[in-house]
């Protein structure tokens, strides 16, 4: 029993992860109405931003702060660049474009910051809570950084007038364009806060998993499995399925003998595509019914 | 005068040739294209004919896949799964068995056949960007459950298998480069002809239906879960295939051939090549191939960013792939003489 709380509260530390990761997923998700491979990749790229600004000698909050920032304007000028110019092409286009781009920030990332591994610092330090080696503060302040950005997210979407043009935008961009509003920019708007939310993922990810170009990979992965969990139109999902997967991932790796660690991530993964088959849209997600 | 009215008659005469063989162009442009391949094999360096005949194994693969993405609208970000299993089919079969090569291409297209079929069902409940999860999550998987270390004793875990290359038959004087290629060759002729014959027949007019509207598919009595599945299966037979044929020219299979990495290059090269286009899932293998290679001659460090600024000017310039090109530019043709 208590190897199993102990599992249990390691797959939430974990899980903290892929919430924080999921969530940058719904974001963009309900902003460009699909899924952004590179999402983890431009979250690693500005977390690699932050660690030069720390290198260049500025406190932590203040390369916090502005390396969110920076991934905001950057995050706007990618869809306004890279974007824009095949708005109207098919979704498969769309979606090497997003492959096309992991490439990019990947190999970029590499060149400028070579790949040795990087440890990147804490705010909330790295003791251990509660007296036990599972859960530590910058794993407690990560679940709480977590939940408060979902907290400012709804508050957002649900009660500022930008909020509504943008899941106008993203629902039905004709009827919005009648409504007056611009959707290009609520797109580019969508990337920009997609990218500044991968940044605070990155930024509380990276003192765990350490910062290198592909630290992003596998967590994304998991971020997406987490997002799908929890249904991609519902932010709490996003979050809720986040921390599930971690703690499946874990309590199946120490309990089911033949799977190890060999197979977690496909253990992992086959939970996912099982809810997937019982709940189509994800457990809290709202089940789209198409007019004909 | 005199060379004057020759040259007249030569073109009149040429043109006559034209005006008569315009109606078979199809088969006239596939003739020529085999000849073309034909003569490529004696004058092509060995490594270059294995090159092509990757590329021609790929498009096979990617084939596949546009059946299931291109025509049928179901998406797949997992086909490198199938390719593994076809490929490991192949060389269990000749390693553990000795059935000779030749015989593993119907068996592993079989065997992908009905695990593309079991894979269909499921898959049916999901669309769009929920169905690219699962297939993404199958691609993910599949590495991990070739080293997984109850099934060593048939896969050699990460070691892998090592085969033979196999000998020309019947003592041809040729390298047996040059016969694994003519042999792709063949192998893929008969694949493209059945999957042209698929989509023009009665069945592919269903397959492309419910692509377009699934409701008005529906309401005009197809089987939507039949044929999505058996789909799914067929598009997984076409990559099997092709996996069984790369374990046979490359003479080794291990499980990290077959990542993540092949199954979005399988994806690139289908929308570079054109959706639902079977000729142009050709140009698709050719990318797949080379364009790594050549970005990686640009610049070592950065060769990740060279292949995808390539990857986005391709979309730029192509956003229906190659053959959505070919097609526009026809189009334009046809107006432009039309209106005159």
């Amino acid at each position: 029993m208590e190897l199993f709380l102990h599992q249990v509260l390691a797959g939430l530390a974990t899980g903290g992860i892929y919430a924080g990761m999921a969530l940058a997923v719904v974001m963009i998700y309900q902003a460009i109405d699909s899924l952004n491979f590179s999402q983890g990749e431009m979250a690693m790229f500005s977390t690699f931003i932050a660690w030069q600004l720390l290198q260049w000698g500025l406190p932590y909050w203040g390369a916090f702060f502005l390396t969110i920032g920076i991934s905001f304007v950057a995050g706007v000028l990618i869809e306004r660049v890279v974007f824009k110019p095949v708005q109207n092409a098919n979704i498969l286009s769309h979606i090497v474009i997003f492959i096309a781009l992991f490439a990019i920030i990947n190999s970029s990332a590499g060149f400028i910051w070579d790949f040795t591994i990087k440890p990147f610092p804490s705010p909330f330090g790295t003791r251990e809570l509660f007296g036990q080696r599972l859960v530590s503060a910058h794993d407690a302040g990560m679940v709480a950084v977590t939940l408060l950005m979902l907290v400012l997210l709804y508050l957002f979407f649900r009660f500022t007038r930008v909020g509504l043009a943008m899941r106008a935008a993203a629902a039905n961009p004709e009827s919005a364009r009648l409504a007056g509003i611009r959707v290009g920019w609520m797109l580019a708007l969508g990337w920009g806060m997609a990218a500044a939310v991968g940044a605070v993922a990155g930024m509380l990810i990276a003192p765990v998993v350490f910062l290198e170009p592909n630290m992003m990979l596998s967590i994304l992965l998991y971020g997406f499995a987490g997002a799908v969990v929890g249904g991609l139109t519902s932010p709490l999902g996003a979050v809720i399925g986040g921390f599930s997967v971690g703690v499946i991932e874990n309590v199946a790796g120490t309990f089911i003998p033949v799977v190890g660690s060999e197979l977690k991530l496909t253990i992992a993964l086959a939970l996912i595509v099982a809810v997937l088959v019982v709940k189509p849209s994800g457990l809290f997600g709202r089940t789209v019914v198409e007019r004909v | 005068m005199q060379i004057e009215t020759l040259s007249i008659r030569l073109i009149a005469s040429a043109g006559a040739v034209v005006v008569v063989l315009l109606p078979y162009w199809r088969q006239v442009l596939l003739l020529s294209a085999l000849a073309v391949a034909l003569v490529l094999a004696f004058a092509l360096k060995n490594f270059v004919l294995f090159q092509l005949t990757l590329a021609l194994i790929y498009a096979i693969a990617i084939l596949g896949l546009n059946l299931l993405t291109g025509y049928n609208g179901q998406f797949s970000l997992g086909h490198s799964a199938f390719f593994a299993i076809g490929a490991y089919t192949a060389a269990v079969l000749m390693e553990q068995l000795g059935v000779p090569y030749y015989w593993t291409l119907p068996v592993a297209g079989v065997v992908c056949l009905v695990f593309g079929f079991l894979f269909g069902l499921p898959a049916l409940r999901l669309e769009g960007i929920y169905l690219a999860l699962a297939t993404f999550a199958l691609a993910v998987a599949m590495p991990q459950i070739l080293k997984f270390s109850p099934l060593e004793h048939l896969t050699g875990g990460v070691q892998g298998i090592v085969l033979l290359k196999p000998d020309p038959p019947f003592g041809l004087p040729i390298s047996s480069d040059q016969w694994l290629y003519l042999f792709t060759i063949g192998v893929a002729l008969v694949m493209y002809v059945c999957a042209y014959q698929l989509i023009k027949s009665r069945t592919g007019r269903a397959i492309i239906a419910i692509r377009d509207n699934h409701i008005a598919a529906m309401s005009m009595g197809i089987n939507i879960s039949l044929y999505k599945s058996l789909t799914f299966g067929v598009s997984a037979l076409y990559t099997g295939v092709a996996g069984a044929l790369a374990a046979i020219v490359v003479a080794y299979v291990a499980p990290d051939s077959f990542t993540l990495v092949l199954a979005i290059g399988l994806f690139v090269g289908m929308v570079v090549g054109g959706a639902a286009s079977i000729v142009g899932t050709l140009i698709g293998g050719l990318f797949l191939l080379f364009v790594p290679n050549i970005a990686e001659s640009f610049s070592k460090g950065l060769s990740g960013a060279v292949y995808g600024i390539i990857l986005v000017l391709t979309i730029y310039v192509m956003p229906s792939g190659a053959a959505g090109l070919v097609r526009l530019v026809l189009i334009r043709l046809m107006s432009r003489l039309g209106s005159r």
